[in-house]
C-alpha cells in the first residue's frame, strides 16, 4: 500500500496531506484521492487527464513512464512522490 | 468616475484606490501567483481573477466580496480528442496537435440582460460561456467545429487564442471575437452561428497575395465604443485600423509617428474618434521607440494623432504594454496603463497629463478599473 506525497508548493492552493492507497497504478490512485479531495486533479492533471507538463511523478525512487495513462505500476511501491518540476515556475 | 483599478500582474493581483487624485496600492491577492486576467462584473459586483500557474495550470476564482474571500470555480475543459492545427508535415500534409486548456485569455461578461452569463476567450482557440458566472463552463461548439478555425494559427502565443470579446450593448446576442491569429468572428445570435469578417486588414507578415487574406489577420486587440458600437478599433500587428460599419470593413492608419505598432488600444466610451494607444518599436524589438514611453492619441477619428509625453519617461525606459493592459473608464476621462516592467501610469484628463504610481509592481498582463 503506497503513501502518496503531494509536492508542499501545492499547499499554497489548497490542502492535499499524504494518503495511504491500495491502488494497482498511478491513474488508480490518484482516482481514489481526488474521491476525497477533488479540487486536486486539475492542479496534477490536465483537461485532457494527462500529468501536467510541469508537475512530475515518482514511485519510489523511480521516475513514472507513462504521463499520459499514467498505467505506471504502484501495487508494490512505498511511496509516490507528485512533484512539481524544475520547469514551469 | 472609477475609484479603483484592478492590476493583474505576475507575482499576484493588485488593487489600487484613488486617495484625492493619488492612486495607491490598497492590496494584494494571490501573492506570488501569475493572475493574467481579472474582471469586475458590473452588473453583480463578482470579481474574477485568472490564475495561470506555471506548474499546476489555469484556475478561476471569484469573491462575491471584493476580494475579501475568494472561491474556486471551475475552468473551461475542451473535449477528449479535440485537435487544433499544427505545421505541415514534411510532406506539406496538415497535421493536427492535441487542444488541452492552456489559458483563459480574456474574460467579459454578457449583456445587462445576460445576469449570470461570462465568455472566456481561450487558447488555443476555443470560446466558452458560462450561464452560473464562472462555475461551470461550456464549449462553443459551432464555432470550434467551423472547419475554417483550422486555418488559425499562433501569433503572440505559440497556439490561436481569443483575445478579446466584443458584446454589443445595443444586442447582447451580437458580439464579435479578435483571434491572434484567426481575424475577426461575429455572431447575432449568441454564439449559434458565425461569420468571419474584417475586409482591410492587412497582414504584412503573410505573403503578399495572402495579406488581405480575413483568416491570417493578427489583430492584438479589438474594442469596441460603447456610445457607439458600431465602431471598433483595432491595434493589430503591423498597424492601427478602424472600422465604422460594425467590423466588416477596416480602413488602416498609416503614417502615425513614432509607430504603428503596439498591443493595447482604448476606444472612448461616447466619442468613437477618439481613442489611445502605446507604441512601440515594431516587432522584433518591442520596446518604446529610442527608449521614450509615448501615449498617441487621436481626436478625430485616425486623421491625426497627439504625441503625449507630459508624465512619461523620455529617458532608457523599456516599458512595454501588453494588450489588456490599457483601459480607459466609462467617463473617458480616466486612464490606466501598466508595463511588462511593472510601471503603472494613470491620467485623469483623457491623456493629456500621466502620473507613475510611485511603486514598481511585477510585470503587468492586466489593468481594469472597476
Amino acid at each position: 500500500m503506497p503513501r502518496i506525497h503531494f509536492t508542499p508548493h501545492l499547499k499554497n492552493h489548497l490542502d492535499c496531506p499524504p494518503q495511504d492507497v491500495t491502488a494497482a497504478t498511478l491513474r488508480e490512485a490518484l482516482e481514489i484521492v481526488f474521491q476525497a479531495n477533488p479540487r486536486l486533479r486539475s492542479y496534477l492533471l490536465d483537461d485532457q487527464g494527462h500529468l501536467r507538463k510541469h508537475v512530475t511523478a515518482f514511485i519510489d525512487s523511480t521516475p513514472i513512464n507513462d504521463r499520459v495513462n499514467l498505467s505506471d505500476d504502484v501495487s508494490r511501491a512505498k511511496e509516490v512522490y507528485l512533484l512539481q518540476a524544475l520547469s514551469g515556475g | 468616475m472609477s475609484d479603483r483599478i484592478q492590476v493583474g500582474t505576475r507575482k499576484g493581483l493588485f488593487t489600487l484606490v484613488r486617495h484625492n487624485s493619488n492612486w495607491k496600492v490598497d492590496k494584494v491577492d494571490f501573492l506570488g501567483s501569475p493572475v493574467t486576467m481579472c474582471l469586475k462584473d458590473p452588473r453583480n459586483n463578482f470579481s474574477y481573477a485568472v490564475l495561470t500557474l506555471g506548474h499546476f495550470g489555469c484556475k478561476l476564482h471569484r469573491s462575491a466580496d471584493d476580494g475579501k474571500t475568494w472561491e474556486e470555480c471551475g475552468v473551461p475543459k475542451y473535449p477528449e480528442g479535440a485537435v487544433f492545427a499544427g505545421m505541415p508535415g514534411d510532406d506539406g500534409t496538415p497535421t493536427t496537435k492535441p487542444a488541452s486548456m492552456k489559458e483563459i485569455w480574456i474574460l467579459e461578461p454578457g449583456g445587462t440582460d445576460q445576469p449570470n452569463l461570462l465568455w472566456a476567450g481561450t487558447i488555443p482557440g476555443g470560446l466558452f460561456r458560462s450561464n452560473d458566472n464562472g462555475m461551470t463552463w461550456e464549449l462553443i461548439e459551432s464555432l470550434w467545429d467551423n472547419p475554417e478555425r483550422m486555418k488559425w494559427f499562433g501569433g503572440g502565443k505559440d497556439e490561436p487564442g481569443i483575445h478579446s470579446i466584443c458584446v454589443d450593448p445595443r444586442d447582447s446576442k451580437h458580439i464579435q471575437l479578435g483571434i491572434s491569429c484567426g481575424g475577426v468572428w461575429s455572431t447575432s445570435d449568441t454564439g449559434a452561428t458565425w461569420e468571419r469578417l474584417g475586409q482591410g486588414l492587412r497582414a504584412e507578415y503573410m505573403p503578399p497575395e495572402l495579406a488581405y487574406d480575413t483568416a491570417s489577420q493578427d489583430g492584438h486587440r479589438m474594442v469596441r465604443c460603447k456610445s457607439a458600437p458600431d465602431n471598433l478599433w483595432i491595434q493589430h500587428h503591423n498597424g492601427i485600423f478602424k472600422s465604422t460599419d460594425d467590423a466588416h470593413n477596416w480602413t488602416e492608419i498609416k503614417d502615425v509617428k513614432p509607430s504603428t505598432f503596439g498591443f493595447g488600444v482604448a476606444v472612448h466610451p461616447s466619442d468613437p474618434q477618439t481613442a489611445w494607444f502605446v507604441p512601440g518599436k515594431k516587432d522584433e524589438f518591442r520596446y518604446p521607440e529610442e527608449g521614450k514611453l509615448i501615449v498617441t492619441r487621436t481626436k478625430d477619428g485616425g486623421q491625426t494623432f497627439e504625441q503625449i509625453t507630459n508624465g512619461l519617461p523620455q529617458d532608457h525606459c523599456y516599458d512595454l504594454v501588453f494588450r489588456h493592459a490599457l483601459e480607459v473608464d466609462e467617463t473617458g476621462d480616466n486612464l490606466v496603463f501598466g508595463s511588462t516592467t511593472g510601471g503603472i501610469w494613470t491620467s485623469n484628463n483623457g491623456g493629456d497629463t500621466w502620473t507613475m504610481l510611485p511603486n514598481r509592481l511585477p510585470p503587468i498582463y492586466v489593468t481594469r478599473f472597476c
